[in-house]
């Protein structure tokens, strides 16, 4: 890889952890902030599968491929794969609590919770 | 009979295997079956730990999982490394999770979620991810187990969902604690991305190979992956997660979490510099060594000051946990052996002490539906055995010989002194104020001393008063086991500091966990590893350590007595004193705002301020 295609994955990666950053700190919402939270994870898949990619190199699927066909790094696409796996299993239970939270204190803006503090 | 080599799978199987069949089972069985079962599933998994200590000795147990063993030093494999560092603190955890299923035994009269199986599932689960994290040789299954055991934490945070304050702990629990996992994954990819392994000891020989030396990318990607484990090991700025959570969770999760989990995250710290960057081609000693002492001094300082202030007593002991691992911490930033070995032997015995602490809050919190200092005044009286169990807890958290917490402390203090002469101090004072603390509760609450009243109107805090108590039959007799496993827990924080021969087993453990090239050998290529020689025994119960230990106790002492009878009998001039020092600690206090948002900024804040540092410093 050369040129612009060299670098601007990484600074993709980058930019959208920050995008997911700031709207964490941002957020006057429960759901948008575990929603920020999945953008700021979406990171990781760009940065791991960036790191993966050789130029001109396919699917890691051997069944119908040429042997020495160049393949892109098939480590990288298991390690994204648990990761999906993993923020499924965090968003689904973090967005069970916000139900909850929003039954019992009848909000989901973060602001209105001011029980915990000191 | 499994040999040596498959005891680490084994660790982590038997209590995920648990799990499924007590998530399953739970639904016929009834509520002591369940119990039952649990406890001889948390029993077997501290009998193969036990056993797997007892073998690795003075060496490491490596297991290839699925036999993929490395040919000409690659592997494509998955690899467990257990010395006695690691197996000692899976050892721990699986201890303290057999005494929170023990005392959680009696403790929710009427199990919620479903059926009785689940609680003790859960325990299970988050037993499997502590012991795998703690065992793993491999930086992205570190990652793995990190999350499942922040996950299961979250859950059993939130346990009890129809209490509203619960749900917003686990909330900035899980948003911190997975926000941090996310860029310790970022930090993995780059790691990846330089020397296209995964292992702990394939990357560090890797990044030695490459002779590039600590690059930019070297400290991104240091930075990065340390993101998990400083937030897990709730280090200041990334604490502010720790007391909104200790303080919600139910009492049995709460030792749990404070005993050891937290301590996990100091133990992933030390882990991953000492095999992946602790060499030529790593970050230097001189930059990571003040890097972390800072935090390490900060933290402790912050936690005793928060500590301090409280009147929740959950939120109190919470804030000592803070103090707690910022002294740990700085054990381990003098990068010494010796120091290790101490704070090694201080985790234990402070899993112990809080755990047994934590459990006796959860009897207050049964009988009388409070945790609010100011509002149980007095009324322990009724509880005396629990009252004298909350002193001894106390002045163990001080670190009075011949609890271990002292031993711990006096070996981590003589090393530490030889980098810093003024740690022995900071030890001294942080344990000494939040033992005080402590203390402070168990006068007023136990023996009725001083006025009933606390703090000052109009300042940010957290009263302990109308919490939902955790069970819903306040009126029955106590259960013996809710005295009987903190009296425990208790014992063997004695047990840590009277037994010989624990502090020299240490001692060559944190040796043998230090020795880098013997690790990356290990795990490579099996065999070749020297054995490491053992050094000089360590001195037990020097006389620094015993009169260290009770310079903090006698200080511990004077400072709860002064707080709970002198506001009556001082001159107008001390008061003043006393509130001009109680405004300057304000401003701290509202920075615990308990908004998520909040906790994001100082997230970032603080890794941006680690990056600055060590790359100023490489």
């Amino acid at each position: 890889m050369s040129g612009v295609m060299g670098w601007l994955p990484y600074a993709v990666a980058g930019w959208i952890l920050l995008v997911g950053l700031y709207g964490l700190a941002t957020s006057r919402n429960l759901v948008h902030t575990v929603g920020c939270l999945a953008v700021a994870q979406s990171s990781t898949y760009v940065l791991l599968l960036a790191v993966g990619y050789r130029s001109g190199g396919t699917a890691p699927v051997y069944s119908d491929a040429e042997p020495g066909t160049p393949v892109v790094d098939p480590v990288v696409q298991a390690l994204v794969l648990t990761d999906i796996v993993v923020g499924a299993t965090v968003t689904a239970l973090l967005l069970a609590l916000v139900i909850q939270i929003r039954k019992r204190h009848g909000t989901v803006d973060p602001e209105r919770l001011t029980e915990l503090k000191g | 009979m499994p040999s040596t080599v498959d005891l680490p799978p084994l660790a982590v199987a038997v209590p995920l295997f648990g799990a499924v069949v007590l998530a399953v089972a739970g639904r016929w069985l009834p509520r002591l079956g369940c119990d039952v079962l649990a406890g001889l599933w948390a029993a077997a998994d501290v009998a193969l730990l036990a056993w797997l200590w007892g073998a690795t000795g003075d060496g490491r147990t490596v297991s290839w999982v699925g036999g993929w063993v490395p040919r000409a030093g690659h592997s494509v494999g998955v690899v467990l490394v257990a010395d006695r560092i690691g197996s000692g603190i899976a050892l721990l955890a699986a201890l303290m999770v057999l005494a929170a299923v023990g005392y959680a035994w009696r403790y929710f009269e009427e199990p919620s979620g479903g059926h009785a199986g689940v609680f003790p599932a859960l325990l299970l689960l988050f037993e499997a991810g502590m012991v795998g994290f703690a065992l793993t040789g491999d930086l992205f299954d570190a990652f793995v187990f990190f999350e499942l055991m922040g996950v299961v934490a979250y859950a059993l945070t939130g346990y009890r969902i129809e209490d509203p304050r619960p749900l917003h702990g686990a909330l900035a629990f899980g948003v911190l604690n997975s926000l941090a996992a996310y860029v310790t994954l970022l930090g993995i990819g780059l790691l990846y991305a330089r020397t296209g392994e995964l292992g702990f000891a394939q990357i560090g020989a890797a990044l030695d190979a490459s002779g590039k030396g600590a690059d930019a990318l070297v400290v991104c990607a240091f930075v990065f992956v340390l993101a998990g484990p400083l937030v897990k090991a709730a280090l200041v700025p990334f604490h502010f997660w720790l007391p909104d959570a200790h303080a919600v969770a139910p009492s049995p999760v709460c030792m749990l979490l404070s005993g050891v989990m937290v301590e996990l995250g100091v133990y992933g710290v030390a882990r991953i510099y000492w095999t992946v960057f602790a060499g030529p081609g790593g970050i230097p000693a001189d930059a990571v060594r003040p890097s972390l002492l800072a935090l390490a001094v900060l933290t402790s300082l912050v936690g005793a000051v928060m500590c301090w202030q409280q009147r929740h007593i959950k939120r109190l002991l919470a804030f000592s946990t803070v103090a707690h691992v910022g002294l740990f911490t700085a054990g381990v930033a003098v990068l010494e052996p010796a120091a290790l070995g101490g704070t090694a032997v201080y985790v234990a015995a402070h899993a112990g002490a809080k755990g047994a602490l934590f459990a006796l809050t959860g009897v207050l919190l049964d009988r009388f539906g409070s945790v609010d200092e100011a509002g149980l005044h007095g009324r322990g009286r009724e509880l005396p055995v629990v009252g004298a169990l909350f002193t001894v807890g106390a002045v163990a958290l001080a670190g009075l010989p011949p609890f271990g917490t002292g031993l711990g402390k006096g070996l981590a203090e003589e090393s530490a002194k030889s980098y810093a002469p003024w740690l022995p101090w900071l030890f001294t004072l942080v344990s000494a104020v939040t033992a005080a603390a402590v203390l402070r509760v168990a006068l007023r609450v136990w023996w009725g001393a001083g006025s009933a009243s606390h703090g000052h109107a109009g300042d940010p805090e957290t009263s302990g008063g109308g919490e939902e108590p955790e069970v819903r039959a306040p009126r029955r007799t106590l259960p013996v086991v809710l005295v009987a496993v903190p009296a425990l827990l208790l014992a063997g924080c004695l047990a840590v500091g009277v037994v010989p021969g624990v502090a020299e087993a240490f001692d060559q453990a944190a040796r043998v966990f230090c020795d880098r090239p013997g690790y990356v050998a290990a795990a490579l290529d099996p065999g070749t590893a020297p054995p490491v020689p053992p050094g000089p025994a360590p001195d037990w119960w020097s006389a620094g350590a015993v009169l260290s230990g009770l310079l903090s106790t006698a200080l511990a002492v004077a400072g709860a007595a002064v707080a709970v009878w002198a506001p009556g009998r001082v001159s107008a001039r001390a008061r003043a004193a006393a509130r001009r020092c109680h405004l300057a600690v304000r401003p701290l206090r509202g920075l615990h705002t308990g908004l998520i948002g909040d906790y994001v900024a100082w997230l970032t804040v603080g890794l941006a301020g680690l990056l600055v540092a060590v790359g100023a410093l490489r």
